[in-house]
């Protein structure tokens, strides 16, 4: 065997029936409707045309495109295809532009997630399917998020994508809601389109797509040409739900899943009642994408090939760990999310470094490429690995993992420096169809809360939501998929989990008491089962990294306090031994129920009853109001922006990141900028203008992979060896060239940063305006929690005590000594606050925005997008701040 | 082991291993479209490019168009490929090429044509 592979034995097939069952399964499919279509030839990154489905549903779509052909099916079934115009191409160029714009034409200002109108819109953009350049296999898929109520757009790998354009069409756009589940299955060599009925089928996405990848592939040697869309059961109850695309991974023998884990279009998928998207193509070659100038493709791809080759063991070993690689670097820079975003390192990082996930788990030392022609090769996967908890316990899996967000978010920020939980957690999220970062963001909120006794183990039905739990954290998501328990609550994520908590889990004021009757409220210390469970060092100290050990606080520790209580078969059921609360509440008489309208004017710490559409399950308990200084509390350290969890990188200490997240368009996800390293470490981005150009740049060039179908990873993830001598590093500049060649191959034309960033700004600004007309997209909406910003609690503060009082000394002019901790941050806050605002206003105006973040009139003119759909959003909102522009060339903006 | 032993040292730089690589894969004499290579060297003397069937390229192959033969070739299996070019990056003595005509590598089976093509002996098949 060449090299160091390494043959780990597997057969996931045990998973799934056998041929012939899986053969009955099909049978039972109901055809519902079926579409044949016309081959296409990609010129120049397009074929010119979208595939358009709705799964049923009465709605109205006058503002769309119309289909230029189509079929109507059973169950209102329609299936047809839409033509991509040269408007589109010019103003939208592809990808996530092309799926804004069908969004737009889809929904109206008051369209919800759960509307059959909302549309699920995948588009792969002109340069993906491409081999010879690492990372050019990518789908961008766009919704109205259930977590945001905003046009949502997430990336992701897996073949879907490139096999959708070689089938012949640029988007596929998914909209309506059907009555049954449905799959919809595309044959890109027969050219063919049917939508089916899937009674039998699992809905967890490791089953669902071994068992599409078989039913649907000709033979075993058949499995690569066959890519699944699917989600999860708990995307079904969560508002995290994220889509898996498939690949079949030869070397490993099994299906692999990439996800578009972030905004929750996973649920919108679910809520429609779609299992799954399968679609089947064979052919691809070198020259499947049709490109003008293929040469000019080849030569960068084996220039970026070589340097992956010869560069990435000296530098960040994406080849070997992947993303994970750089766990111990995050902590290492105080900038690994620790107990809910508090601190940026932990002692017990060691514990989940790359190092051991590549001893004990990551398998075969394999090329783990997600798309064809990935010499970077970071998808990596652990092989047989066996699951302690759920639905799947015992079974052998191949994980989809370890990632770097995943350690973060279900490691250190949840307090778990368990290798096998996170791993766990990682598998489970991705079969079950949820979001990694969000759920351990949210998990993050909802143990912080705990531990400050916002609420308690009658609140959680048992559940120790205490920092490192990785029972519990595994334990939310098997409740996810039975839509019962705490974890339901816990999975509509922060901003709902806010006002969710503010409305039930509040005290009952000694007064209102009597109105219990018999039953006294469960305080923290008081167990409800026979055996005694743990009682919570709820100090505050147990938060904090650098006193933890002093504290007496250790993971082993506490975990092994759990042994022989309730808690130590914790998820071991989908029952839950979790869910174990003897003394479930009966209704009680004399507690009025009231209706949401009510729920306002209610006195806080009088128990009462009423119902929530939002999350209907509850746990029988009387809800009670928190207080306002306990709302105001969750609000300090509730880390979402935009209704977005926050992905998982310590921001306080870097101005320029805190904007990178807060003003991002979708929501604090650091896919728009990082900035890090420059900011921080680098000091190369010293003055808010430096900070702006920054903010403005580097989002508009991200932005740009997103239009093409392109991986930001080889951007970025191998440096060439002259970099450093470039005048502007941080651009990768030798790597942005790459980028403009491999666009001339494919569509002929020859971009500078100029051309380049110009395209992106007219999808980032039409985002931003789509954002805007939803009712958000303006500068109260980029206001970000001020944990963000910098240290909010006395142990944030002392875990960086020598920097903050150097800061106060050297920024403030102010001598720390013998002033409080807590007078010192009132200082520093106030300070970072200041900072904060005035990079808002630096920013808004590089990106030719007004003070209230609305892009001017002027800003549309220059980038050409002065459409009159956008002028109509904007024109209110300018007249209302005084940017309206006077002048007689501005009159015919006046009636559009 | 089976490969193509190549002996710069009695190499006059004549090209015609690679014409006969080139008429034996496609038909047609043209040193682009070979799987040798000669290259002058500047202080005099040639250096020959072939793959050496090492085996390096193998494990990168996504597509497992790659693989090891019994008889030791690595063997290219042009329907399987997908032109990704990984295998040229990762070949560190640069021993296998590409043409943009074509949508696959062009790399050395070993076939031994070039052998009878060479007039110095510069080139032996080795078992």
């Amino acid at each position: 065997m060449p090299k160091n592979v390494e043959k780990v034995e597997n057969d996931y097939r045990h998973h799934i029936a056998g041929r012939d069952e899986l053969m009955a399964m099909k049978a039972k499919h109901r055809v519902l409707a079926t579409y044949s279509f016309e081959p296409s030839i990609i010129e120049r990154g397009y074929n010119s045309r979208s595939l358009y489905i709705s799964v049923g549903g009465e709605y109205d779509i006058s503002n769309q495109d119309e289909l230029t052909s189509s079929v109507n099916g059973e169950s209102g079934i329609v299936i047809g295809e839409k033509a991509v115009t040269e408007f589109m191409k010019e103003k939208f160029t592809g990808g996530k532009g092309f799926d804004l714009y069908h969004l737009w034409k889809s929904v109206r200002e008051d369209t919800s997630w759960n509307a059959p109108v909302n549309n699920i819109v995948i588009s792969p953009g002109p340069l993906a399917g491409i081999t010879q350049y690492p990372g050019a296999g990518k789908s961008l898929v766009c919704s109205i998020s259930p977590l945001t109520g905003l046009p949502f757009d997430s990336n992701v790998g897996g073949f879907f994508g490139p096999f959708l354009k070689f089938s012949g069409f640029d988007i596929l756009e998914l909209q309506g809601k059907a009555e049954e589940d449905l799959i919809i299955f595309i044959d890109g060599n027969s050219r063919t389109v049917s939508v089916e009925t899937a009674p039998d089928e699992a809905v967890d996405s490791h089953i669902l797509c071994e068992q599409l990848t078989e039913m649907y592939a000709e033979n075993d040697d058949d499995r690569m040409c066959i890519s699944v869309v699917s989600s999860g059961r708990a995307a079904e109850h969560s508002y995290i739900g994220c889509l898996n695309f498939s690949f079949f991974d030869k070397r490993r023998n099994c299906v692999r899943i990439k996800q578009a884990g972030r905004g929750g279009i996973g649920a919108v998928f679910r809520n429609k009642k779609i299992k799954a998207v399968v679609i089947r193509y064979r052919g691809v070659h070198g020259d499947s994408n049709n490109p003008v100038k293929k040469g000019l493709i080849n030569a960068a791809g084996v220039r970026l090939h070589k340097e992956m080759a010869h560069l990435d063991t000296k530098q960040n070993n994406m080849r070997k760990i992947g993303t994970a690689n750089i766990i111990e670097v995050m902590d290492r820079y105080d900038l690994l999310p620790t107990h809910n975003f508090q601190f940026g390192s932990h002692p017990e990082t060691p514990k989940i470094s790359s190092k051991v996930y590549i001893e004990k788990y990551v398998t075969q030392n394999v090329p783990d490429g997600c798309w064809y022609g990935c010499s970077m090769s970071c998808a990596k996967a652990a092989d047989n690995f066996e699951l302690r908890t759920g639905a799947y316990k015992g079974s052998k899996v191949c994980v989809d993992g370890p990632e770097y967000e995943n350690a973060g978010g279900l490691g250190s920020n949840v307090g778990c420096f368990d290798p096998h939980w996170i791993l766990e957690a990682n598998f489970y999220c991705d079969t079950y169809g949820v979001d990694t970062i969000s759920h351990g963001t949210m998990t993050a909120f909802a143990q912080e809360c705990y531990q400050r006794g916002l609420y308690n183990l009658d609140d959680s039905e048992g559940l120790d939501m205490r920092w490192g739990n990785g029972y519990a954290l595994n334990e939310l998501m098997h409740q996810m998929t039975q839509g019962k328990g705490f974890g339901v609550i816990v999975g509509k994520g922060v901003r709902q989990m806010k006002r969710i908590f503010a409305e039930r889990f509040g005290k009952v004021a000694p007064e209102f008491e009597h109105m219990l009757g018999s039953r006294t409220w469960q305080s923290i210390d008081e167990p409800f089962t026979d055996k005694p469970i743990p009682t919570a060092h709820f100090n505050k100290h147990l938060a904090d990294c650098k006193f933890l050990k002093e504290s007496g606080y250790d993971d082993e520790k506490v975990l092994g306090e759990i042994k022989g209580t309730i808690l130590e078969n914790a998820g071991a059921n989908n029952d839950s031994a979790f869910i174990a609360n003897p003394k479930r509440w009966e209704k009680i008489d004399g507690i009025p129920t009231i209706s949401r309208d009510e729920i306002a004017d209610y006195p806080v710490g009088k128990p009462y009853y009423s119902d929530d559409p939002i999350c209907p399950y509850a746990n029988g308990r009387p809800w009670v109001k928190m207080t306002p200084g306990q709302i105001a509390e969750m609000e300090e350290f509730g880390m979402e922006n935009k209704g977005l969890e926050y992905s998982e990188y310590l921001m306080k200490e870097s101005l320029a990141q805190q904007g990178g997240y807060a003003l991002c368009n979708k929501g604090p996800q650091h896919d728009e900028a990082w900035l890090i390293f420059m900011d921080m470490v680098n000091n190369q981005i010293p003055t808010f203008e430096d900070k702006a150009e920054a903010l403005h740049y580097f989002p508009m060039f991200r932005t740009w992979f997103g239009l093409l179908g392109l991986c930001k990873l080889p951007w970025n993830d191998v440096t060439p060896v002259n970099n450093k001598h470039e005048k502007e590093p941080a651009k990768f500049p030798e790597h942005v060239q790459n980028y403009f060649d491999i666009y001339e191959g494919v569509m002929g034309f020859r971009h500078n940063e100029a051309s380049m960033i110009r395209q992106s700004e007219r999808v980032y600004t039409f985002q931003r305006i789509f954002i805007l007309r939803m009712g958000s997209g303006r500068r109260e909406h980029d206001m970000p929690p001020i944990r963000s910003l910098g240290p909010i609690t006395v142990d944030e503060y002392l875990s960086r005590k020598e920097r903050y009082d150097k800061q106060l000394v050297e920024l403030l002019g102010i001598d720390p000594s013998g002033m409080s901790v807590e007078d010192k941050i009132e200082k520093i806050m106030e300070y970072r606050k200041d900072q904060f605002r005035q990079l808002v206003d630096a920013v808004y105006k590089r990106r030719g925005w007004t003070p209230n973040g609305i892009p001017k009139l002027e800003k549309l003119i220059d980038i050409e997008m002065d459409l009159p759909e956008l002028i109509r959003v904007i024109r209110p909102h300018l007249k209302e701040e005084g940017y309206w522009p006077m002048g007689t060339e501005f009159e015919k903006y006046e009636g559009m | 082991m089976k490969r193509l032993a190549a002996d710069s040292k009695k190499c006059s730089g004549c090209g015609a291993c690679e014409l006969a690589c080139s008429k034996a894969l496609f038909k047609v004499e043209d040193r682009e479209k070979s799987a040798i290579r000669i290259t002058a060297r500047d202080e005099g003397g040639f250096d020959i490019a072939v793959c050496d069937q090492c085996g390096d390229c193998v494990w990168m192959c996504s597509a497992i168009a790659l693989s090891i033969a019994p008889n030791g070739v690595v063997r290219l299996n042009r329907k399987a490929c997908v032109g990704c070019l990984i295998c040229i990056g990762e070949c560190m003595r640069n021993y296998i090429f590409y043409n943009d005509e074509f949508q696959t590598p062009l790399k050395c089976s070993a076939c031994g044509m070039c052998v009878k093509s060479c007039p110095t002996g510069a080139l032996k098949i080795k078992e």
